[in-house]
């Protein structure tokens, strides 16, 4: 045995406690998943191979579009706002002023605290008879009487979408904060020796150089946001009305609510579809811009 | 990733800049470079986009920590006011009394937390260490593959994993919580201690491997101990990203009382009728606490961990 093949039998010896542990938590899940998708398992500790069945009834019912296309709607605004609030965050913590790092900081929070408690604390907030922000929108005029968000359709949905950009804005702000630190300094010297001045200097070269950055963080946020499952859940649990009711929470309901495994399987099915082009997509940008940042 | 490497650093140093005492840092001002000077009005323009900003992030745990002090009389009542009239620390008394198995609960929080993290680390050592240092065909294709579990969450395979559960006669136990837990965490541990053990230079193993040391050796009495740090980081990330995210897990495929995790005791908490509020509030802080004590004490670790976290690629 040679070196090399020495070194690669130690490396497999190394790796296999870990594929070992994925294989048998996530990959084998996700096979049996598929297989699922085509029984009528349910309950009972017995079921058959049903074929195409629960993929026609689901997608013959006509409310599992509408479900696809609410939860992209929701995914869309969810993802947007944190690229945008994200970015301003991440160019204003930048700026070399007092209290930089007690700022960087206090951005953390709704990141790291366990997200459950940061929803009930949201769960408040929304109250419609004592909350704060029907509250304070009273007192302020905007509101002449108590306004539960969580209990109508159109306000429930953006309300969750808030919420999932509140939990999401400090991971963004942090990732693009580090990406706008990695631009070299002797790019903006320059410009500033040639007189550019400070907002110049931003559009022509923090922006442009901060693309990449962006576009990575919106594919990894957009495949975060599309599998958000706590927040809808404690919030609204995809009500009133099914209105909230996102991919997630449809299958979540159709196989632990209703028991429907196979059913709920073959809508997890199309979840994994759709995440697995976003996971496709993500990849090829990553190597794209591996491969422009070393030219 | 470099590149990532070094943000972590300068990240790292920040703190370092802001210990410096007064008098130092108002002649390290003078003394700032021309390019990072503000006139006022971009510093007031700044300060107040700043502002905004941290409103937005920490207004629901302002108000949360306001509302734990209110007593309920002043919670239900109209108009709302949003500083308590005679606030007290009261609820942080009575929740023990309403809730009685809080006490449980917080300890299962840090208990699976622990479990998780130790599974993780035992696991992910070595796999990062083979990724960071050999070279064999396929590797990239398998941290590939690693990676890629990233993307799908537990929510998606939650049925399977249920009927895996069950025959494995985990339901209702703490591993129906911790084994899957630990599995979502695996992937972005590995790349994390990859990038710290990729600095650790190649040279020590070479030198270990013509001394005559074995590649196991070499590990655990040359690398190991240099990894340390890099091993403190990323323990610290997954105890975090493991107290944080105990919901859906905890709530599939446990129903005792005695095994629930703070989130979700306080989850059957939030949905009866009539919410204590105050007393939710109250709890949750408690629930918070270990977080912040971390944030506070290794917030330099904390950012450079973050954000190698967060570079996936």
């Amino acid at each position: 045995m040679t070196r090399q093949q020495s070194a690669t039998l130690f490396a497999l010896g190394l790796l296999l406690p870990a594929t070992l542990y994925i294989l048998s938590i996530v990959a084998y899940p996700l096979v049996d998943t598929i297989i699922l998708s085509f029984t009528n398992a349910a309950l009972r500790p017995t079921y058959d191979w049903v074929g195409w069945a629960n993929y026609q009834r689901i997608f013959g019912a006509g409310n599992f579009t509408e479900v696809i296309i609410r939860t992209f709607i929701w995914t869309f605004f969810s993802v947007a706002t944190k690229m945008i609030i994200g970015t301003c965050g991440a160019v204003l913590l930048n700026a070399t002023i007092p209290g930089q790092t007690v700022f960087r900081i206090l951005t953390m929070p709704p990141w790291v605290v366990p997200m459950a408690i940061g929803i009930f604390m949201w769960g408040w907030m929304y109250n419609g008879q004592f909350g704060m922000i029907s509250g304070l929108l009273q007192n302020f005029g905007f509101l002449d009487r108590p306004f539960p968000f969580l209990a109508y359709g159109n306000s429930a949905f953006w309300a969750t979408i808030v919420t999932d950009v509140w939990i999401g804005v400090p991971m963004v702000t942090i990732y693009l904060l580090a990406a706008i630190q990695s631009i070299p300094k002797d790019l903006y010297e320059a410009a500033w020796t040639d007189g550019a001045g400070r907002f110049y200097r931003f559009r022509r070269i923090t922006l442009p150089l901060m693309v990449p950055a962006m576009l990575t963080m919106s594919l990894l946020s957009l495949i975060a946001t599309f599998n958000s499952f706590d927040i809808i859940w404690i919030l609204t649990q995809g009500g009133p009305s099914g209105s909230t009711t996102t991919m997630i929470i449809d299958t979540y309901k159709t196989a632990i609510g209703s028991y429907k495994y196979g059913e709920g399987a073959a809508r997890a099915v199309v979840i994994c579809i759709f995440v697995s082009l976003f996971c496709i997509v993500y990849f090829r940008a990553v190597r794209q811009f591996a491969r422009g940042a070393a030219r | 990733m470099t590149e990532v490497a070094r943000n972590a650093d300068i990240a790292a140093d920040a703190p370092v800049a802001a210990a410096i005492p007064p008098r130092a840092t108002a002649r390290r001002r003078s003394a700032k470079p021309m390019i990072d000077r503000y006139r006022w009005w971009e510093v007031v323009g700044l300060y107040a986009g700043i502002a905004l900003f941290l409103i937005f992030v920490l207004s629901p745990f302002i108000e949360g920590f306001l509302v734990s002090l209110k007593p309920l009389s002043q919670l239900f009542s109209s108009p709302y006011s949003f500083w308590p009239k005679n606030g007290s620390f009261q609820a942080y008394f009575d929740m023990w009394r309403s809730v009685p198995a809080l006490g449980i609960h917080i300890f299962n929080s840090l208990f699976i937390s622990s479990v998780v993290t130790l599974i993780v680390i035992a696991i992910v050592v070595p796999a990062a260490y083979a990724f960071a240092r050999f070279e064999f065909s396929g590797s990239g294709l398998l941290l590939g593959a690693f990676l890629a579990v990233n993307m799908f969450s537990g929510a998606v395979l939650l049925i399977p994993l249920f009927r895996l559960m069950r025959s494995l006669g985990f339901l209702n136990t703490y591993w129906a919580m911790i084994v899957p837990g630990a599995a979502f965490l695996i992937p972005s541990s590995i790349w994390l201690l990859r990038t710290y053990l990729m600095r650790i230079p190649r040279e020590l193993d070479e030198a270990a491997w013509a001394d005559g040391a074995s590649r196991l050796y070499t590990l655990r009495r040359v690398i190991l101990p240099l990894a340390a740090p890099g091993i403190v980081v990323v323990a610290i990330m997954t105890f975090i990203g493991a107290y944080a995210q105990q919901f859906i897990f905890a709530l599939t495929f446990n129903s005792k009382t005695e095994f629930m995790p703070l989130p979700i005791g306080l989850f059957g908490f939030f949905g009866r009728q009539e919410v204590l509020w105050n007393e939710l509030m109250a709890a949750s802080f408690v629930g918070i606490l270990p977080v912040m004590i971390v944030i506070v004490f290794l917030q330099r670790y904390l950012v450079a961990g973050l954000t190698a976290g967060a570079v996936k690629q």
